[in-house]
């Protein structure tokens, strides 16, 4: 049996109390096969890194355990330095213990040395691992095909590893598809993101699995087991040639969810006619033939007999060394609203919906039209902060990104309806970003009415959407006879992010975001070596910061893939 | 059009007062208004609530015990029930109503001889009992 | 099925219509309201401030009491239900109230009396589908827009009466007695409370908003359960036609007296004659007299 090495740090365990942590040390005293050091430097220092390895070969001991109260702050140094002197690395644990509070001192004090205890124990029970039987794999799964993981797979890809790319859409674009234009640029979304997926979809190493969720997760750093479901298109992808007649011809018409129910689409469809990839997927749902029994009409006009209405879904088995998560956001649903009507007051429509009215590609082909009767609609309310900042009774975080989103609604809406009146209800503007704060200033000047306050109820009234709110800078209440309202609701976790955090036995904060290694040093990293989070999975962010999310984890990555040279390329071929 | 504020103004005995009595916490509120958007009283007001909850944390009680907004809050709760921050506004202004009502020199704020007789004979004990609950000490 | 009853004294008194038409449905619907022997005002407000516990003895004191009799108390009035679900609620979750309070009454209550409403016993323990079974008058899908205002659903956490943005129960209730409900956005707002006697102008402003809007969504009557709503929008219709020339005036009619006519009750029970705005050349018009 080795002898473990406990390095207690001090600093953090204090807890700022006058607490000494000799007393702990006493605790340990007395154990043959232990040796305690108090450690007075931060571990991260050079010379706290020196002292440790001082300690350690000086006294011959082979096995370490270091106890702090942030193990996802010191836990990674501390590692490294014992796998730098040669100690194998499954033979180190890092044990998180709770800082020691003045008026809990004994209590406290037993539950730290427990702790401890069991960390010797189990340390000391533990087999050093063997090197790791199969090759490292140098090769990733980005799970989430937004402008997050395309980011991070072209990154990968140029730099010449295989990505196995999934998304449960039938295409990748994310959210950034159903954009119309984006701030600070008022740039056209299309034309900045086509490029992208044309790329992602064109890039010789990755491969893209579209319509498709993971199911299982085995394994870790290097040699990922995954089993991937793909679920029936009823369409076979090798044969459609994506020519889109089939669409055009289905009589099928649903409101569509990528155009937020302002718009219809169809029963057989595909994203967008940019989508990559561009073939499209039968909802079963509301397709005439899978409810009735009868149409076929997809079947008959399919130049290439792709139609296949026997269609299941398969399954695809891979191996990966790394995993990234992007699986990004969905908005809080304005039908949980119940003082904005519960989704039922007609015309008012969220942030998503306002990018469809304004994108050519949407229902009204741009122009601003609202969903209600068609009209144009001359006075316009849009609220901000719409159940975000609201700890009572919806989300307490900002969403980070509406307060820009709104200002570019607001100046889009002017630019096309000149005679109509733009009003904004903010309680701040965040506009930290670069060119943000200009941005926004532009628009005040171009004549949207800022109104600073939030809106207590939304009704229906005859054809008006009235509004109650309040400008707090006079101090009055506000009642708008608006002919549209656009709620910037709250950005959430995109469904299901939990059950996919758990298969991965990564954390999810409270709201299901996924929750990084720690914030401010280890953002993109996952509590789980080889795992690695991206985008708006991880929080509420706009496109800039979602991207060098991207890069970085990407990166990571990479770093990570360097690091192994006894490895493989593997190749899906191999 | 000018305040002076101090260690000693700011959140002051009267700002404390009108927390105990309402067992709220005036500086949690952040001012989004949303109190006065929603109050069907509002516009016989001569400060929204969230202004009074302002003036009360800033320590301005003379401003505050003059203005007739707590006198027309029905206690309807309306506020309170869409509070983002959970404060109970209708108990904030039932602690000013009492912080003027438990005065010495009773000051109460609506007398029977104030009502007129049609009225009376009109009138119900349940608006009159709560009336008088809410105006008399 | 037997609850016990606290009419609470404006039932007694210028609300005989809301309390006699009451008593006889729950008597044609099979379920008895035993009145409390033994009961006071219950203060007619909650008291707000939290160290007011003076103003709880009252309700407290009704529930103690009631505890004795039985174990379900109901009221008509939605003031008085909401003083004492409120009281009772108080009296569950706050052990040191509940000992204040207790030491003040000088009597011993847990907070396990069940405080009902009468539109609930409806609904849960009568059910509407039974009442519509037992309907004998044809209302005709007359337009009566339900007024909820402030007492049934604030504080919703304590009340736990119905959403508290969009409830429902009232229209189930309509329905189930063959009216159409109206649904109007002002249906969950204030009728100015006692403002009727502390600002009068101000209480007629809120009467008059929400009328107005029941009115310009159809509305034939309006229906309450509450006498301070009742008088506020419909004695004080006297003010708003004062102020607003050609305001053309709705009827307002208590729930129980709209379900004692579906039931075929006999219309003097119902004391029609005691609505300010006289609702019976529209029950005429519609041949329900
Ligand atoms: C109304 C609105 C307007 C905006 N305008 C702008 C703007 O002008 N400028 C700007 O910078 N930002 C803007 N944003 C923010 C921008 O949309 C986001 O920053 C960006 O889209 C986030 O990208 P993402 O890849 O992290 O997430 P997403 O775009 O949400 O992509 C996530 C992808 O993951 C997939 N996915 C989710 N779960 C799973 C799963 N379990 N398995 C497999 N796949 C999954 C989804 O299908 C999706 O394709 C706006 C946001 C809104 C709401
Ligand atoms: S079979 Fe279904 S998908 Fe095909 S055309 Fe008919 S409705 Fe559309
Ligand atoms: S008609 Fe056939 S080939 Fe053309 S897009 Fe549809 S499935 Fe593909
Ligand atoms: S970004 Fe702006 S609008 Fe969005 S939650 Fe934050 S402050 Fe509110
Ligand atoms: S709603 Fe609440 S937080 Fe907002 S101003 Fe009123 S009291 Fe303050
Ligand atoms: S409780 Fe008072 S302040 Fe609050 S909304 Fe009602 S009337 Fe206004
Ligand atoms: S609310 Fe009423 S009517 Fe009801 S008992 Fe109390 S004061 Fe009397």
């Amino acid at each position: 049996m080795g002898k473990v090495g406990v390095v207690l740090c001090p600093c953090e365990l204090e807890g700022g109390s006058s607490f000494d942590p000799e007393v702990l040390v006493e605790g340990l005293k007395g154990r043959k096969d232990v040796l305690p050091l108090i450690h007075h430097q931060p571990v991260c220092s050079e010379s706290g890194v020196e002292a440790i390895r001082a300690f350690m070969e000086g006294n011959g001991l082979d096995r370490g355990v270091m106890a702090c109260s942030k193990p996802e702050l010191f836990g990674p140094t501390f590692k490294k330095a014992l796998r730098q002197w040669g100690l194998n690395p499954s033979l180190s644990e890092v044990l998180g213990i709770r800082p020691i509070a003045e008026g809990k001192r004994t209590d406290d004090l037993q539950e730290a040395l427990h702790v401890i205890e069991e960390g010797i124990g189990e340390i000391q029970r533990r087999k050093p691992a063997k090197g790791p039987k199969t090759p490292f794999i140098k090769r990733a799964m980005v799970i989430g095909g937004g402008i997050t993981g395309i980011t991070a797979s072209i990154d990968l890809g140029n730099g010449g590893y295989e990505v196995l790319l999934v998304d449960r859409l039938p295409s990748i674009g994310g959210r950034m598809l159903q954009l119309s234009e984006t701030f600070p640029t008022l740039d056209c979304a299309q034309c900045t993101l086509t490029p992208k997926t044309v790329e992602t979809g064109q890039n010789p190493h990755i491969r893209l699995i579209t319509y498709a969720e993971v199911e299982s997760v085995s394994g870790g750093a290097g040699d990922f087991a995954v089993r991937i479901r793909r679920k029936a298109a009823y369409v076979d992808w090798e044969k459609c040639t994506g020519c889109g007649l089939c669409q055009e011809k289905c009589p099928s018409k649903v409101p569509s969810e990528f155009e937020r129910g302002i718009g219809p689409g169809k029963a057989i469809y595909t994203l967008s006619p940019q989508a990559v990839p561009n073939k499209p997927v039968i909802n079963p749902e509301v397709c005439r033939y899978f409810t009735e029994g009868k149409c076929r009409v997809c079947e008959k006009v399919c130049p290439t007999d792709a139609i296949d209405y026997a269609q299941e879904d398969t399954f695809i088995e891979e191996r990966v060394g790394a995993i990234i998560v992007a699986t990004g956001f969905d908005l809080y649903r304005k039908e949980e609203i119940g003082e904005y009507g519960y989704g039922d007051v007609p015309d008012v429509i969220d942030g998503l919906a306002f990018e469809r009215l304004n994108s050519a590609s949407g229902p009204t082909a741009g122009e601003i039209r609202r969903p209600s009767d068609g009209r144009v609609p001359k006075e316009v309310v849009f609220i901000q902060c719409v159940a975000s900042r609201d700890p009572e009774r919806y989300m307490p975080y900002c969403s980070r990104a509406c307060c820009m989103y709104t200002a570019k609604h607001a100046r889009l809406y002017k630019h096309k309806v000149h005679d109509g009146r733009a009003y904004i209800f903010y309680m701040d503007i965040r506009s930290m970003g670069k060119g943000y704060e200009e941005f926004i200033q532009q628009g005040m000047e171009e004549g949207i009415l800022y109104l600073k306050g939030r809106v207590s109820r939304l009704f229906r009234d005859n054809d008006h959407v009235v509004v109650w709110g309040v400008d707090t800078l006079t101090g009055k209440k506000v009642e708008i006879a608006a002919d549209m309202v656009v709620l910037a609701t709250a950005m959430i976790p995109s469904r299901g992010a939990k059950e996919l955090a758990e298969k991965l036995h990564i954390g999810t904060d409270e709201y299901g975001f996924l929750t990084e290694a720690q914030w401010k040093l280890y953002p993109v990293e996952s509590g789980v070596e080889g795992i690695y989070l991206a985008g708006c999975a991880q929080g509420p962010k706009d496109i800039a910061d979602t991207v060098a999310q991207g890069n970085a984890a990407a990166s990571k990555v990479q770093v990570l893939f360097a690091q192994h040279r006894n490895s493989s390329l593997l190749r899906s071929d191999s | 059009m000018k305040i002076e504020i101090s260690r000693g103004k700011v959140h002051n005995e009267f700002a404390q007062k009108v927390e105990e009595i309402s067992g709220q916490n005036l500086f949690a509120c952040y001012q989004c208004g949303n109190c006065t958007a929603g109050c069907p009283v509002s516009f016989a007001m001569d400060l929204g609530p969230h202004q009074v909850i302002r003036y009360s944390l800033l320590g301005l009680e003379e401003e505050v015990l003059e203005c007739n907004t707590f006198w027309m809050c029905a206690s309807c709760l309306q506020c309170t029930s869409r509070c983002p921050k959970g404060l109970d506004i209708a108990r904030i202004m039932e602690a000013i109503r009492l912080v003027i009502l438990r005065k010495k020199e009773r000051l109460d704020r609506l007398e029977v001889a104030d009502l007129s007789e049609d009225f009376l004979e009109r009138v119900p004990q349940i608006a009159l009992i709560s009336g008088f609950r809410k105006f008399t000490s | 099925m037997e609850f016990l009853y606290f009419p609470g004294c404006t039932l007694y008194t210028k609300a005989q219509n809301l309390d006699e038409a009451g008593r006889a449905c729950a008597k044609a619907l099979g379920f008895e309201l035993k009145e409390l022997s033994n009961w006071t005002c219950c203060g007619a407000t909650f008291p707000l401030a939290k160290d007011n516990i003076m103003a709880l003895a009252p309700p407290a004191r009704i529930l103690a009491r009631a505890k004795e009799e039985g174990s379900a108390l109901t009221t008509l009035c939605s003031v008085c239900f909401n003083v004492i679900k409120r009281t009772n609620e108080l009296i569950k979750g706050d052990e040191e109230k509940r000992e204040k309070i207790n030491t003040f009454i000088e009597m011993d209550y847990q907070g396990d009396v069940q405080v009902i409403h009468y539109l609930e016993i409806l609904k849960r323990e009568v059910g509407f589908d039974t009442i519509k079974g037992a309907l004998k008058r044809d209302l005709q899908e007359m337009r009566v827009a339900p007024f909820y205002g402030c007492m049934l659903l604030r504080p919703s956490e304590e009340m736990e009466f119905d959403d508290k943005e969009a409830p429902t129960i009232f229209e189930e209730f309509l329905g189930a007695i063959n009216c159409e409900p109206v649904d109007f956005p002002y249906k969950i707002e204030c009728c100015g409370a006692f403002q009727s006697v502390g600002a009068p102008e101000v209480a007629t402003e809120c009467a008059y908003a929400i009328l107005n809007s029941a009115i310009r969504n159809g509305a034939e009557a309006v229906t309450t359960t509450c006498p301070l709503c009742q008088f506020n929008i419909d004695n004080m219709q006297r003010e708003i036609r004062q102020k607003y020339n050609g305001f053309p005036g709705i009827p307002i009619i208590y729930f129980t007296q709209l379900l004692g006519l579906a039931l075929g009750l006999p219309v003097e029970k119902l004391e029609f004659h005691r609505n300010d705005v006289d609702p019976r050349p529209l029950l005429e018009k519609r041949g329900l007299l």
